[in-house]
């Protein structure tokens, strides 16, 4: 019995005969038939329990909305005291937290002038293209093939069709796409002249993390400008940290007119996004402030929070922390490679963030759910079902970090096992 | 904005301190592997670079406490440096040790994360000392000033830190709570997190140390009795004593609280005592001195660490400008008078017993208010010696020597250390004076007694791993775009890779 006060539950079957009957059937037939079949129960810190009471050690993070771990205690003591006194607030008016988060955020790009709040990594999109379309008076944005920005009405006609088609959301006469490290593919589209912007994830995460080559990233921004066509970067996954600077865009030298941040920006614990934005970009703001609203976005208890997240990973002891957890895996990672080369054949890192590419086309399938057998929750890259998304979080501890690389070993003989019968089936 | 803010903020020391504690375990994971080169260079860097800012912060933490003398404060922490590391020089803690007879090997084992309280006392000697103790056993350390010695503390652990890591030692070895609070320090003493806890202190927080839950090192308060046996020359004995009791004014728990000696010798020993710079009290400076330093039976905290003529003058007493150390004088010996008990200042209670025997049952009472802590015997009488102390229930005796630095290894032979074991007769898990030995563990590899075993060809290199700074962590660049190799190429260059990282340790 699964008694939850407000509700309950006789059994975890009963549980997702009901999720299926009322929320979604889809999404629960594919985690059953993946053989992961995981309804998150408990949580805390890196782990998660299963209903089962089956316990996983957490490297999905939701793209790094858990980058401290489930309901760290910092941000839930945040929150509550946030409680005490605040509640989402009113968008129309001036407010002491978000102000007070605006000049945080901002301070962290010196270029910047505003932050503009959403509740989602979508919204904070949407504000980005449509900023990036005042400020140039064009129409049509440019991304890469495979990126991923979100679901929402601008934001998904970016992305793949996968998203789009189902729909009818395609728009491809405002939405372009090229591909990644291809600069020359880019310039031939901004050559046109009608670009409003590039928006670009810093490092591809639906894609499975493909490192931009050296220079590719630097070359789109100074393209862009040469065409008059504002950069976005998209920092969802590449922010807070998460590449070992604040933002990733930083590691490249980088200074995008417009950013999106989203994801462990909440803490886990509160939806909230952002996008920055330079004075130039932000001036529809001083045209007409209320041009975008948002009654969820910029919620003072995500202000909060958010506030308080960047100040947890400005402190020396988590950016040494993050280093040493890069460096650990990047070690460990090395070593599992030669350990198991027939099927393990690449390592795609920036500080935690982490791809592993495995040598089938559905490899990281198969691996994700060895992993899930051994006790490890990391999620495959849908754009790129080859490589599996590994995201440690920043505070993980040397324990649970040398825990993680033991269960992954134990689980490479029985990830060979299920490749073997993919291709055997195939 | 007067009643203070609308909010509760979390504790954000306490944060940082728990984030210190796992930034510690990544380093010892790291340095636990290091060679005994590597292992000795950080510690010459260490030992340099303390000894080099001894003078330093000895003013810095006169300044910030009030207490003790730069002189002797500067001593002492040169003391924690060089001479330190030339006493545990050839004491190796790193190599594997093999016993081809008993057929059994020892591994050595670090604690990990040693979390050290320093007082307020002894602040930067004991940072120094507690610092070069974890980089000789390869253990990483956070150190928990106390908090009317955090700003020195810290300083002094950045800059010894600095030093390691600009010789190679990880980041995050050596590292120091800036805002120390008691909350703080149980919090941090009951971690999971932390291997091992050196308490140096007071009793409350020795006591907390123990009740953490965690392995500790503990060490209890001294009350060190001098028994000066008529066998003594004198003049000698008061050089010491005097010596011994205004270094560092006394700040040392292994100072001389009591001057015993026997009737027939105590005009002789309070000639000697004044003709080497003690103010001997009369009767009426020996009750005022009592009332100042003791209140409802507490100690007056403002009088420790302070000089003799500074207490002199706040108790009333008129004496030379001189006098270095006040003598009050207790006429027969008895357990009752307060000036019998432990005194951080310069001031020695002289009494006399009747005979020996007297004399050895008053000390034997009088030590247990700092049992397993320190005495001091002076005289040529080694059958005395061995009576006396057998019967004193401490875990030293210092001879013909200033206690203060004798039982504290800089005026005799003993392990130089800023922990004076006081064993279990004070409380305490360890009875000697604490050295980087106490913070490691051995694996024991025992082989059954009658089977054969071929210890003769052991390869331990394969035990140590390259220091982890040596390596670039994969953060501030972009990894080598995967796009320019073949599979095969990056395999190989993988697998080339960590040929050579294993090439390195053999």
């Amino acid at each position: 019995m699964f008694d939850y006060g407000y509700f309950s539950f006789g059994s975890k079957d009963e549980l997702l005969a009901k999720a299926a009957e009322y929320w979604n059937p889809g999404k629960v037939s594919f985690w059953k038939d993946a053989g992961t079949p995981m309804v998150i129960d408990r949580r805390e810190g890196y782990r998660l329990y299963d209903m089962s009471g089956k316990s996983l050690i957490d490297l999905h993070l939701n793209g790094g909305t858990y980058n401290f771990g489930h309901r760290h205690p910092e941000l839930v003591e945040v929150l509550k005291s946030g409680l005490d006194y605040f509640d989402m607030g009113n968008h129309w008016f001036p407010s002491v937290a978000r102000a007070a988060f605006a000049e945080k955020l901002v301070n962290t790009a010196p270029h910047m002038k505003y932050a503009i709040f959403g509740a989602g990594g979508a919204e904070a999109v949407e504000i980005a293209i449509k900023t990036a379309r005042y400020a140039t008076k064009r129409k049509k944005i440019i991304s890469i093939i495979k990126g991923y920005h979100g679901h929402s009405g601008l934001s998904v006609a970016t992305g793949d069709e996968r998203f789009t088609k189902i729909f009818l959301a395609e728009r491809p006469d405002e939405f372009v796409q090229v591909p990644f490290n291809d600069a020359d593919a880019l310039e031939r589209e901004l050559k046109k002249g009608d670009a409003a912007a590039l928006i670009i994830e810093t490092i591809p995460a639906t894609y499975g993390f493909p490192m931009p080559e050296d220079g590719y990233l630097k070359a789109c921004q100074d393209l862009c400008h040469k065409y008059g066509t504002k950069f976005i970067s998209d920092e969802v996954q590449t922010g807070l940290m998460r590449t070992g600077v604040m933002w990733g865009w930083q590691g490249y030298g980088l200074q995008p007119d417009i950013f999106v941040c989203g994801k462990g920006l909440g803490g886990g614990i509160y939806p909230i996004s952002a996008c920055v934005v330079t004075e130039e970009c932000g001036q529809w703001q001083v045209e007409d402030g209320a041009a975008h609203i948002s009654t969820a976005g910029g919620s003072e208890l995500g202000c909060l929070v958010g506030h308080h997240v960047l100040e947890m990973l400005q402190r020396p002891e988590v950016i040494s922390n993050i280093e040493f957890v890069a460096q650990f895996f990047s070690q460990s990672m090395a070593e599992m490679m030669a350990r198991h080369s027939d099927i393990f054949c690449g390592v795609r890192q920036r500080g935690v963030v982490l791809g592993l590419e495995f040598d089938h086309p559905e490899g990281a399938v198969a691996v994700s759910r060895a992993l899930y057998e051994n006790g490890v929750w990391a999620i495959f890259s849908s754009l790129d079902k080859r490589v599996l998304q590994f995201k440690p979080g920043v505070v993980k501890d040397v324990e649970l970090c040398q825990e993680i690389m033991d269960r992954f070993d134990a689980a490479m003989p029985r990830a060979r096992q299920l490749l073997d019968q993919m291709r055997r089936s195939a | 904005m007067d009643g203070g803010a609308l909010l509760k903020v979390p504790d954000r020391d306490l944060s940082s301190a728990r984030m210190k504690v796992v930034r510690a375990a990544w380093a010892a994971k790291y340095y636990r592997k290091f060679e005994r080169t590597s292992v000795l260079q950080i510690a010459e860097a260490v030992a340099k670079a303390g000894y080099e800012k001894a003078a330093h912060y000895a003013e810095w933490a006169v300044r910030e406490t009030g207490y003790g003398v730069v002189e002797h404060k500067t001593l002492k922490n040169q003391l924690s440096t060089h001479d330190l590391l030339d006493f545990y020089r050839d004491l190796d803690l790193v190599t594997p040790r093999v016993d081809q007879e008993r057929k059994i090997i020892e591994l050595p084992a670090p604690a990990g994360v040693v979390f050290a309280l320093a007082p307020v006392t002894n602040p930067v000697a004991t940072v120094y000392y507690k610092t070069m103790l974890a980089i000789l056993s390869r253990n990483a350390i956070v150190l928990s000033p106390h908090p009317f010695a955090k700003e020195c503390s810290a300083d002094a652990a950045r800059h010894l830190a600095a030093a390691a890591e600009a010789a190679g030692a990880p980041s995050g070895l050596i590292q120091c709570v800036e805002e120390p609070s008691v909350a703080l320090v149980e919090d941090i003493m009951a971690s999971d997190k932390i291997n091992v806890i050196m308490a140096t202190g007071g009793n409350a927080m020795v006591r907390a140390a123990y009740s953490s839950g965690n392995p500790a090192l503990g060490v209890g308060a001294g009350n060190a009795v001098a028994y000066v046996d008529p066998s003594a020359d004198v003049d000698a004995v008061a050089r010491s004593l005097v010596e011994s009791k205004s270094f560092d004014n006394s700040i040392l728990c292994t100072n001389e609280s009591i001057c015993l000696t026997l009737e027939q010798n105590r005009d002789n020993m309070i000639r000697a005592l004044r003709t080497a710079g003690a103010h001997i009290c009369n009767p009426e400076e020996t009750d005022k001195l009592r009332n100042y330093l003791w209140t409802d039976g507490r100690f007056n905290l403002a009088a420790i660490g302070k000089s003799a003529t500074w207490i002199a003058k706040e108790a009333g007493l008129r004496t030379n400008d001189a006098a270095r150390v006040l003598v009050p004088v207790v006429e027969r010996p008895g357990q009752d008078d307060v000036l019998f008990r432990e005194k951080l200042c310069p001031v020695l209670s002289l009494t006399a017993a009747v005979d020996f025997d007297q004399a050895v049952t008053f000390a034997a009472q009088a030590a247990k208010r700092g049992a397993g802590h320190s005495a001091a015997f002076h005289g040529d009488d080694t059958h005395r010696l061995v009576l006396y102390s057998s019967a004193v229930p401490v875990n030293r005796v210092v001879v013909n020597a200033p206690c203060s630095q004798g039982a504290a290894g800089f005026a005799t032979h003993l392990p130089p250390s800023f922990m004076i074991g006081t064993g279990y007769a004070g409380r305490s898990s360890i009875g000697e004076n604490v050295g980087p030995q106490h913070l490691v563990h051995w694996t024991k590899i025992a082989f059954g007694r009658d089977v054969p075993a071929d210890l003769s060809d052991l390869d331990f290199d394969s035990l140590a791993e390259r220091p982890a700074v040596a390596q670039p962590t994969p953060t501030p660049s972009p990894q080598t775009a995967r796009a320019e190799f073949t599979k095969d190429d990056l395999r190989a260059m993988i697998l080339e890779e960590l040929r050579s990282l294993k090439g390195a340790s053999e």
